[in-house]
């Protein structure tokens, strides 16, 4: 204080001349400019976020929304009686079929005024199978013989690129799978109305193929696989979860030991996934010889990572249950255990669900400790057939199969991987709303 | 008797403990609960609880145990001479259990008599033939000793577990019985109980640590078989890494320094760019924003931060590695030629640092609300603008928390898998150029432990090592985050 009266009384430092208030110095614009610099360095920090995000989700929309729809071919076909007569009685009882198709389809477009010229093979490249699956038709069938039937074929996985442009005919090589001349008869379908697109329910139920069918490819077995995971992960991580973070909220003494667990546990919650990966392989396979790839040991690694979340959230309710409860059931005379058991815990029932549901959201997207497990190397073919079955035997969950397809070479399954993360963001997105509205419907503020 | 049938036997007991405790308290009491010490379910809960928990103990100590003694056992009968060249005795003893298992499962299916399961001879019959019969596919023919051996195995494992079956259910009748006897009306059941729960609560909270040592522990084990197969100082300080499967993998290179390279690199750019951006939306968010920008920004940003890895990574696979190529590639917009391919450090490295926004973003928001709102009023009130207060006052006093939130978004971007797996390529490499395609420790231990791969090969076992470090330096970085985070907060509370 003694400093500022000398300065004032001495006036060494003349101040700067002072303009007026309402324009700015050179000094205050100056200021001033930096100002809404800094300002908008903010904002366009927000909004390369945002558009990061964007980016992201239109990607992921516009890559994976076609792995819904398939390209069909509806085609009326009628088989006469003479006509399976004859065709069964041959030795080449499915190329007859297919002979027949092809007049049939050749007569349907000329009808039009289209005139392409094609055969046998060149439909199988286009449809696939077409001979075989109309014989075992009619022979399921009979009754059908003589009568049109409205037959809705897909089309080959390149066909369907070629039709929406991602293949164009410079990019098409001649082999086994396609053709360019078959893209004549393509045209020729597409121009005439017959080719045409619809939902693709075998992505959603079907179960993953090998390397060269990628049309066929689903996500369903893999969508049980992480389900029996999620299982595994809720019966086992929410009691331990919660009977850890009754432990260390209400009875821990404060001593070394539980101060150990603490740390602990808010060192397990940054360890790298992969790391609890390699946990799984070399306790669960290595020394435990549980089965590879089984959802089982899936489960248990995820449980394993999810734990520190749900106790850390569990704590935190449980935490937010204020102190005149417990005092209260003490009051009237119950033991410290039965005021939590009975009071304590299920008013912060709430909480710790919204907390084991994000858990398990996270758990249900994680992949690096699923590759380390076996979980991708092995192609999911078929549902498991009950309980034991499904935790036991080979299966894939819905990260490993997205991360599965996008390692093969063939580009026809890139998207099946987009489609397949919109199915897990759906997911995602679904568990991640019920915990929001549990927590809107059942939070207390105290 | 099976194990699930023990199981099933003394959860009987259990229930069977609960009604029989209940009662006797309510006899004693003369049929007035009001006469007890505690309720009359505790009663009933801890004669159960005293039936059920010891022998489902002893069960599964007698799982792990019974095993070892067998082994030990049968080991003995084999002639360590009669070990052939380039077999061991590991071998030996998983031919002798893949035997009696076989046999196991021939009995079961009706295809020989437990009698001629015991006395099979090879000298009269093919053992492997009759075994593939029933399904079990033996790799070699079965040697006298092996077969001897086996039937030896099935005997003890028979014994064994006629024993079990009556060591354990005898131990829950007994828990049971002295249980019920003990129960008086002035009996405290009610704390008998509640300690066996606080029990439980410990162990389960005990898990935390267990997972530490069980994560540390195969670890260190499987790291001390590489090193005995491959020198530590070659791994730590080796300029190369080229595994060679050739050989038992003993020609493979496998120094580590590439990877760490290639971690580092990738991790500064993903920092490049999640720091700045993260830092300048959270002063943003915390200081500019009005409360109906802040109620959308917030949440969006941390949706980021949800997104699982494996979006993250085929977003740089398939969409930003492409985008980088059409820009720096050969015939690009820039005219340069740069890139090869669509994985490199570049791709990796932007993707991870959106991923890392959200997470340096909502920190650093934090640590800038925890400052006192008196330190920026002071500021203003000297007139100084907005952002030099912002510059000269709250970022001074928050930087400690804001580089603890760094330091852990570091970590997190070592320990990142799915990214680099599929954006960052596969080939280890030293190189200073961001748009080459390398490698990352995760993304090798993901590619040495894929597959069916043989633990007794450096090739395999190099990823424990690598694992190891890993562990190492991100539970470091985050240990030292957390003590820099914890030590700025106690300033201001």
């Amino acid at each position: 204080m003694s400093d500022a009266t000398t300065d004032m009384s001495g006036g060494k430092s003349a101040p700067a001349a002072h303009g007026s208030l309402l324009s700015e110095s050179p000094l205050m614009k100056k200021r001033n400019a930096a100002e809404a610099r800094f300002k908008m360095y903010g904002l366009l920090a927000i909004v390369i976020g945002l558009v990061f995000l964007i980016f992201l989700v239109v990607s992921i929309l516009r890559n994976g929304l076609p792995a819904f729809t398939q390209t069909v071919v509806n085609v009326e076909f009628t088989l006469t009686q003479e006509q399976f007569d004859e065709a069964e009685s041959k030795m080449l009882k499915t190329a007859a079929y297919t002979e027949y198709f092809v007049n049939d389809v050749t007569q349907t477009l000329q009808q039009r005024g289209l005139d392409v010229d094609f055969d046998g093979d060149t439909i199988e490249r286009v449809m696939g199978k077409v001979g075989g699956d109309l014989r075992t038709f009619y022979r399921e069938n009979p009754d059908q013989i003589g009568q049109p039937v409205e037959f809705e074929l897909s089309a080959a996985s390149r066909v369907d690129r070629y039709l929406q442009g991602q293949l164009t005919r410079d990019m098409v090589v001649d082999g086994r799978f396609l053709e360019v001349a078959d893209l004549d008869l393509v045209d020729a379908l597409a121009e005439a109305g017959i080719i045409g697109s619809a939902f693709d329910w075998n992505f959603i139920t079907g179960t993953d193929t090998g390397v060269d069918n990628p049309g066929g490819a689903g996500i369903g077995a893999s969508v049980i696989g992480s389900f029996f995971m999620m299982m595994v992960v809720l019966l086992l991580s929410l009691p331990i979860g919660v009977a850890a973070s009754i432990y260390l909220e209400e009875f821990a003494p404060k001593n070394r030991w539980t101060d150990l667990i603490e740390v602990n546990i808010s060192n397990l919650a940054a360890v790298p996934s992969i790391v609890f990966g390699i946990l799984g392989l070399a306790v669960f396979i290595q020394f435990a010889h549980l089965p590879q790839s089984a959802p089982l040991v899936g489960g248990l690694v995820l449980t394993l990572m999810t734990l520190p979340t749900i106790v850390i959230s569990t704590r935190a309710s449980l935490k937010s249950v204020p102190p005149s409860i417990r005092d209260a059931a003490l009051g009237v005379g119950a033991s410290k255990m039965q005021s939590v058991f009975h009071h304590v815990l299920p008013l912060a029932m709430p909480g710790i669900l919204t907390g084991t549901i994000i858990g398990l959201a996270q758990a249900l997207g994680e992949t690096a400790p699923l590759l380390l497990i076996g979980m991708v190397g092995y192609v999911a073919r078929e549902y498991p057939d009950g309980l034991v079955s499904g935790l036991l035997d080979p299966n894939s969950a819905m990260p490993a199969q997205i991360y599965t397809w996008a390692a093969r070479s063939d580009e026809a399954f890139f998207e099946k991987a987009w489609g397949g993360i919109i199915i897990l963001m759906i997911f995602l997105l679904t568990m991640n709303i019920i915990a929001i509205i549990l927590r809107r419907k059942f939070e207390r503020r105290w | 008797m099976s194990n699930t049938l023990i199981l099933l036997v003394i959860l009987g007991l259990g229930v069977l403990g609960f009604f029989a405790g209940r009662a006797r308290a309510m006899a004693t009491a003369e049929g007035d609960r009001r006469n007890l010490h505690s309720l009359p379910n505790y009663y009933g809960a801890n004669t159960a609880l005293n039936a059920v928990v010891p022998a489902a103990v002893a069960l599964a100590v007698w799982l792990i145990v019974q095993p070892f003694i067998i082994n030990n056992s049968v080991s003995d009968m084999i002639d360590q001479g009669a070990i052939a060249e380039g077999s061991s005795l590991g071998l030996i003893m998983s031919d002798v259990r893949r035997v009696a298992e076989g046999l196991d499962v021939a009995v079961a299916q009706g295809a020989m008599t437990e009698q001629d399961a015991s006395d099979m001879q090879t000298g009269f019959t093919d053992v492997r033939e009759r075994l593939a019969e029933v399904g079990v596919a033996l790799g070699s023919g079965v040697s006298a000793e092996t077969l001897l051996a086996a039937q030896r195995y099935r005997e003890m494992a028979w014994t064994g577990n006629w024993l079990k079956t009556f060591a354990v259910i005898a131990i829950a009748v007994g828990g049971l019985v002295l249980t019920w006897r003990v129960i008086t009306r002035d009996y405290r059941a009610r704390n008998v109980v509640e300690k066996g729960v606080l029990t439980v609560l410990i162990l389960a909270a005990s898990i935390a640590i267990l997972t530490t040592v069980g994560i540390v522990l195969s670890l260190i084990f499987n790291t001390y078989e590489f090193f005995k197969l491959y020198p530590a100082a070659d791994f730590f300080f080796g300029l190369n890494w080229s595994p060679s499967f050739s050989g038992r993998g003993q020609s493979s290179q496998l120094g580590i320094l590439p990877l760490l390279w290639g971690t580092l690199y990738i991790s500064f750019i993903a920092l490049v760019v999640a720091v700045p951006i993260g830092l300048f939306a959270a002063i943003y968010l915390s200081e500019y924003a009005s409360k109906s920008v802040r109620a959308v920004a917030k949440p969006m940003l941390e949706v980021l931060a949800g997104i699982p890895t494996i979006v993250y990574g085929l977003f740089a696979l398939l969409t930003v590695g492409p985008l980088l190529v059409d820009v720096f590639g050969e015939g690009g917009m820039l005219g340069v030629n740069w890139m090869s391919g669509g994985t490199a450090v570049m791709t990796a490295g932007l993707v991870m640092g959106m991923m890392l926004i959200p997470f340096v973003s909502s920190l650093s928001d934090d640590i800038i609300n925890a400052v006192p709102q008196a330190m920026r009023d002071g500021s203003l009130g000297l007139g100084a603008t907005h952002s030099e207060t912002v510059r000269q006052v709250i970022i001074p006093a928050a930087l400690p928390g804001i580089v603890g939130a760094i330091l852990l978004a570091a970590s997190r971007a070592i320990g990142e898998t799915m990214i680099v797996v599929l954006g960052a390529g596969a080939a280890a490499r030293l190189s200073l150029n961001p748009f080459d395609a390398m490698t990352t420790v995760t993304a090798k231990i993901v590619s040495q432990l894929t597959g069916d791969s043989d633990f007794s090969s450096p090739v395999a076992l190099v990823a424990f090592a690598l694992g190891i470090s890993l562990f190492v330096v991100t539970l470091g970085l985050n240990v030292f985050a957390l003590y820099i985070v914890r030590k700025y907060r106690e300033q201001y509370e």
